[in-house]
């Protein structure tokens, strides 16, 4: 079954946390370098992206505790996993690399799973994009609006090179996600285009999400929700929806608004609350499951699931409540004006 | 919930910062024109000269004038196009209220246009693409234009030539049409085709069908193809009318209210000088409409009369006053008082009138540096608030902050100017002529995350404060390293990612252990007052200040800087932090308490196997009493002394303070010569009691072997929920439990320091409070130097567990040695009633006069008592809040009933 078919009959539910996971195994500096990076140049703790090739077996555990969780799509450990990201640690060489192993740790976590559930139903993998350390319409020197870190083509490149480690890796879907600045969420949809139409492969699906960062009701970079949906629109995408910065609390309003004017699919996966005085998310399982389940009866989402200070306890939580619910049926979009 | 189906029509959805849905009833769209080099001299020339901020100006202009999309257009020979638009697209995404607006990126250079696109995260418009040069090459724009995600402007322009005719336009666009949405797979509504607009009314008789061509195209491409839209560059038609604006701007209406109500959608115009159709004056309004329906016009009727119209027109100057009004409208906020004006500007980014503002501002305050505390931070702190609502957003922050550099630009030279006055004057009276305050900024090891930080430098820049910047990911070290090499005056810390808080804990407990006082700002969006109080701030003395954002980083930076609100500031801050602790505390074991139990079961893991205690020289009690003072000088901790008499600092630091130096060594020199009359004299007595017995633990009960019987002493327990592998403390933990069946010790003592009542009478005969004052904090602090004496003497002799220890004082106070003396009452066992088991073990009435009052306090006042614990691992805690299970068991041990135990643990009970 593709996913496709799946969300006519059900909403599908995508993972949860990763960072929150990986800290509870509170890893070290040598633990992030294994042995590979043993004696690598630079401090690699809080590369969790590294995970993969260092630790994959942490990481498919985390993956396969979603899965058992009730999660339908697993997203790849590839938030920061391009050449810009990277170099931080100086492990821009990686970016590819990195993408392939990601994939196959939830490959490997799926086929394990599939094994012990084997009339499970289909398992997707969404292959991760994060939003970059670098951002194309906010000049990080304000005395110089005009200046920009990066430039469109060179995240273009950085983009492709991911999209190609996760296609290679056999990624079912392609998720841009947590996208505060519209920009470089443009360049990676030019990027998937680009790279589908040169190498003559079918298109994989697209995912969108957005995050909408505080009470203005608007992306980091300053657009409103239509606007940014307007802006995206043209990756003719699987999904569009949100995640992060909000909790399901927060994000009700938009994610309503949203339902409204999208034309395909629509996710959400909000934050286990908003961070508590201590930067903990502490919003039970039972309590964001609650707000979900409102959104599902009320028909304004398709896909579900949680980011940051989620856990499997919440994916779980959410993938009981909405199990039963039917999914948001497509907007019809009129042949006339 | 609705159950219908969500019907979603198939408009043109366009956006910048905001969306433009261009629906039926959108009527007409406004595309701003004036930001081309092509078509506005002025424009040109600010971009020519490389004026791209004033060049801003223009856009703003369109945007307020109503332009609901702006056409940008770079294709000037001297210009390099690519360049020039990046750099001015740039500039104009930080700019909201012009940002807002889509764009329509204009050139004949398809390169241009790309680099525009690169430059807009909304959705654009591309104006234009054709078939000028062939299909293939159409094909291929549209598809990069796709990618973008843009819409496109496609002209009336195939490889035979610019299509003049209807019929040339109609048939043109319709194969657009066709291509576009069947082989590039367009949609039909982000298609909008430019069917060109020509001069009328130019005398040559093949034009002036022109713009009847025009609206008849429009009419037919809307028929045949309803969900494409029909745009044009309106001022083409009036040409011929050029240098005339009144009859210009008549034509355009005259020609645009036709072209509408034929379905023509958008048109380039300048937004500022459209007139209304109905109010143009009735007989130029029928001229207009001969000229531009091409009727009474046999011969160039129309056109001449039209010409004659307009220059008659022209001679009256009719057209001056129309552009006055329309500017001092724009303009209203010009006529407030130049603070309102500086907040104006500052709130909406506008650097036009800054510099002169300013300047106006600086002649009215008395000094420069006024005008920057006043109504400038007066507009930031505005801009703090709006942003802090939710009323402003990032991209005009920084804005603001930028007006304000500008400001501050224009006040530098009078201020350093200032500066050098005073120092001719020789007269410094605050001091400050050193350089400016330095602040060093870094966003802590592990953390990428930079923007807010870069902000908080700008707007501090902004303030006169030099900015060391170290950027992202910096580890401790460095940080601390550059922040002594640059000797700054504050230290900021940001971070946004969660494990960012434990590094700035990290990075405090750094600065106290190197010894550090400058203050430490914690800003980001994942830290907190709550946890800068409950976590930070206990680790570091010297000031760490939470700071929201940019803004408020300015008020805080000051207060710190400023020698005068500092402590205050600090002195405030802390109180508020030991506030929000304690809160926290409290509210904390609400959440996070376990079941007694298993609190019981999660000790401290000591290895009992390899532990063999050191025995005591005698077991039992004795007393021990010191005339000669002299021998606990060294062991007196003078900063509680100083604290005493409420001036705050670290001791010897605190003498040669700017502030308070002067008073404290005033009143330490009064106190060393009050002391030597103490010991000289022989005014005071201490008097110890000091004890030790075999000991084992049970539980959270040790019991203690004193002679022939054996008494049970009662510990609390820690009922927090734990980390992993974080224990729940009881000092029952620190003694070897019986079950380990090895002898293991316990000790005890009580310190006090008679004779002080006599002189403090004498000194009250003197009304000399003073020097009675000092006394007192005097008696306090040798009592507290003699259970600092008394356990050094334990741990050297009288139990002798570390025989070899050398400490200097500092190391002392710091309390790093080998065992522990807790006192009841107090975090780590505050029953106070354990005193009585205590005071009998050590039989401490006798050895030492001291008696408990009723509620257990110490008299003499100047006494100190407690435990002795000697196993390495033991450590001070605190107890916390601990859950009524407890409670019961506690008494029960204790054999009291609940309600007495209540009564003295209420402090802890959760």
């Amino acid at each position: 079954m593709s996913i496709k078919e799946a969300l006519q009959e059900r909403i599908l539910v995508i993972d949860g946390a990763m960072g929150t996971m990986i800290q509870r195994h509170k890893l070290t500096e040598a633990d992030y370098r294994g042995t590979r990076f043993a004696n690598w140049h630079s401090d690699v703790k809080g590369n969790n992206d590294l995970l993969c090739i260092t630790q994959p077996a942490i990481i498919t555990g985390i993956h396969l505790q979603y899965l058992e969780a009730g999660a339908d799509i697993i997203e790849t450990n590839t938030f920061s996993s391009t050449s810009i990201a990277m170099a931080d640690y100086d492990m821009q060489e990686l970016a590819y690399e990195l993408n392939v192993a990601a994939a196959k740790c939830v490959r490997d976590a799926i086929d394990q799973y599939k094994a012990k559930h084997p009339n499970s139903k289909e398992k997707f993998i969404a292959g991760s994009i994060g939003p970059l350390n670098k951002t194309l319409s906010l000049s990080p020197d304000v005395n110089n609006p005009g200046f920009r870190a990066v430039t469109f083509d060179e995240v273009v490149v950085a983009y492709t090179e991911q999209i190609r480690g996760l296609v290679d890796g056999g990624v079912d879907i392609i998720l841009v996600e947590t996208i505060f600045d519209t920009l470089n969420a443009k360049a990676a949809i030019f990027a998937i285009k680009e790279y589908f139409r040169k190498t003559g492969q079918p298109e994989l699906p697209i995912m969108i999400s957005g995050t909408i960062t505080d009470a203005s009701g608007r992306t980091l970079s300053g657009q409103t929700l239509e606007a940014f949906y307007t802006s995206v629109a043209h990756a003719k995408p699987l999904s569009v929806g949100l995640n992060c910065a909000l909790g399901a609390q927060e994000m009700r309003a938009h994610i309503e608004e949203l339902s409204q004017i999208a034309t395909c699919y629509t996710s959400a996966y909000p934050n286990a609350g908003l961070p508590n005085a201590m930067g903990e998310y502490d919003e039970a399982p039972h309590q964001t499951a609650h707000f979900i389940e409102e959104w599902a009866k009320n028909k304004f989402v398709n896909i579900v699931g949680g980011c940051c200070g989620t856990t499997p306890d919440h994916i779980k939580h959410m993938a009981d409540n909405v199990r039963s619910i039917q999914p948001r049926t497509l907007p019809i979009v009129d042949k006339t004006i | 919930m609705s159950e219908l189906p969500i019907h979603i029509k198939p408009y043109l959805r366009l956006a910048g910062l905001e969306p433009l849905v261009i629906r039926p009833e959108t009527n007409f769209v406004n595309v701003g024109e004036r930001t081309n080099v092509t078509g506005s001299k002025k424009f040109a020339r600010l971009i020519k000269e490389n004026k791209y901020e004033e060049a801003l100006s223009v856009a703003r202009q369109q945007a307020e004038n109503g332009a609901q999309i702006i056409d940008i257009n770079m294709d000037d020979a001297l210009l390099e196009g690519v360049k020039a638009m990046t750099t001015y697209l740039n500039l104009l995404q930080s700019e909201p209220d012009i940002a807002k607006i889509p764009i329509m990126i204009d050139s004949s250079k398809f390169e241009i246009i790309e680099a525009g696109l690169k430059c807009v995260q909304g959705k654009c418009i591309v104006n234009s693409i054709s078939m000028k040069e062939g299909e293939a090459k159409f094909i291929e724009q549209a598809h990069i234009c796709k990618a973008y995600g843009a819409a496109v402007i496609v002209m009336a322009f195939d490889e035979v030539g610019q299509a003049d005719t209807k019929a040339r336009k109609v048939e043109i666009c319709t194969r657009a049409y066709k291509i576009l949405v069947e082989q590039v797979g367009f949609d039909p509504q982000d298609i909008i085709f430019d069917p060109n607009i020509f001069a009328v009314a130019t005398g040559i008789e093949e034009h002036n069908n022109y713009a009847v061509d025009f609206i008849e195209a429009t009419r037919e491409i809307k028929t045949l193809m309803p969900l494409a839209k029909v745009s044009g560059g309106v001022s083409n038609v009036s040409f011929s009318f050029r240098g005339n604006d009144a009859v210009r701007e008549a034509i355009h209406a005259v020609f645009l209210y036709h072209a509408v109500n034929a379905g023509m959608d958008m048109g380039i115009v300048n937004a500022g000088q459209l007139i209304v159709y109905d109010e143009i004056e009735p007989e130029l309004k029928q001229l207009c409409e001969d000229v531009i329906l091409n009727q009474n016009n046999d011969d160039n009727q129309a056109t001449e009369a039209l010409i004659q119209y307009a220059d008659a027109l022209k001679a009256k100057g009719e057209d001056a006053g129309q552009v006055a009004e329309a500017n001092s409208k724009k303009l209203a906020w010009r006529s407030g008082t130049v603070e309102e004006r500086l907040a104006h500007s500052l709130i909406n980014g506008i650097t036009d009138f800054i510099e002169a503002d300013t300047e106006e501002a600086r002649q009215q305050y008395s000094a420069p540096l006024e005008v920057i505390e006043g109504p400038l931070m007066a507009g930031m702190n505005q801009v703090g608030d709006l942003f802090g609502a939710g009323k402003m957003f990032l991209p005009q922050v920084v804005k603001s902050a930028r007006v304000m550099k500008k400001s501050v630009a224009v006040l530098t030279p009078f201020i350093e100017a200032e500066k050098e006055r005073l120092k001719n004057a020789s007269a410094n009276p605050n001091g400050q002529t050193k350089g400016p305050a330095k602040i060093l900024l870094a966003t802590v090891k592990g953390d990428v995350h930079d923007i807010g930080k870069n902000i908080v430098g700008v707007v501090l820049g902004c303030n006169g404060y030099e900015i060391i910047d170290i950027g992202v990911m910096v580890p401790a070290d460095k940080i601390l390293a550059e922040a002594e090499k640059h000797q700054v005056d504050i230290i900021g810390l940001s971070g946004l990612i969660t494990p960012s808080l434990d590094e700035m804990v990290y990075i405090a407990k750094e600065m106290k252990r190197r010894g550090m006082t400058i203050p430490l700002m914690i800003g980001g969006a994942t830290t907190s007052r709550m946890h800068t109080a409950v976590k930070i701030a206990p680790e570091y003395n010297d000031g760490v200040i939470h700071v929201l954002d940019a803004s408020r980083s300015v008020t805080v930076a000051g207060s710190l800087l400023n020698k005068e609100t500092k402590k205050p500031f600090l002195a405030e801050l802390e109180q508020a932090y030991i506030q929000l602790k304690s809160d926290f505390d409290n509210k904390k074991t609400v959440k996070q308490s376990i079941p007694y139990a298993t609190a019981l079961e999660n000790k401290i893991a000591i290895d009992w196997s390899g532990f063999n205690a050191t025995a005591p020289n005698f077991t039992g009690n004795k007393g021990i009493e010191i005339t000669d003072l002299s021998v606990l000088v060294d062991y007196i901790d003078w900063k509680p002394f100083f604290i005493a008499w409420e001036l705050h600092g670290n001791f010897p630091a605190i003498l040669t303070d700017e502030v308070v130096g002067e008073v404290a060594s005033k009143l330490y020199q009064d106190a060393q010569a009050l002391l030597k009359k103490i010991i000289t004299e022989n005014w005071l007595t201490a008097k110890a009691a000091v004890g030790f017995w075999p000991a084992k633990s049970n539980g959270d009960d040790v019991t203690v072997t004193n002679g022939s019987e054996n008494i049970e002493l009662h510990f609390l327990r820690q009922q927090a929920k734990k980390a992993a592998g974080q224990p729940n403390f009881s000092l029952a933990d620190f003694i070897c439990p019986a079950s380990e069946n090895k002898s293991d010790y316990i000790g005890a003592f009580a310190v006090t320091i008679h004779g002080i009542e006599k002189h403090i009478k004498a000194f009250e005969e003197n009304l000399d409070d003073y020097n009675k004052i000092i006394l007192q904090a005097l008696a306090d602090r040798f009592a507290e130097a003699f259970a600092e004496y008394l356990h050094a003497q334990t741990r050297k002799e009288l139990w002798g567990y570390a025989k070899d220890e050398q400490l200097d004082n500092t190391a002392l106070i710091q309390e790093n040695y080998v065992g522990i003396r807790p006192a009841p009452g107090y975090p780590a066992c505050p029953d106070h009633t354990e005193k009585y088991t205590l005071f009998n073990l050590l039989n401490a009435e006798q050895h030492t006069g001291i008696s408990l009052t009723e509620s257990l306090a110490m008299y003499p006042a100047s006494s100190v008592c407690g435990w002795y614990f000697a196993h390495p691992q033991s450590q001070y805690f605190g107890l916390g809040k601990i859950q009524q299970d407890q409670v019961v068991d506690y008494a029960k041990r204790k054999n009291q009933s609940l309600e007495y135990i209540t009564k003295w643990l209420q402090p802890v009970i959760d």
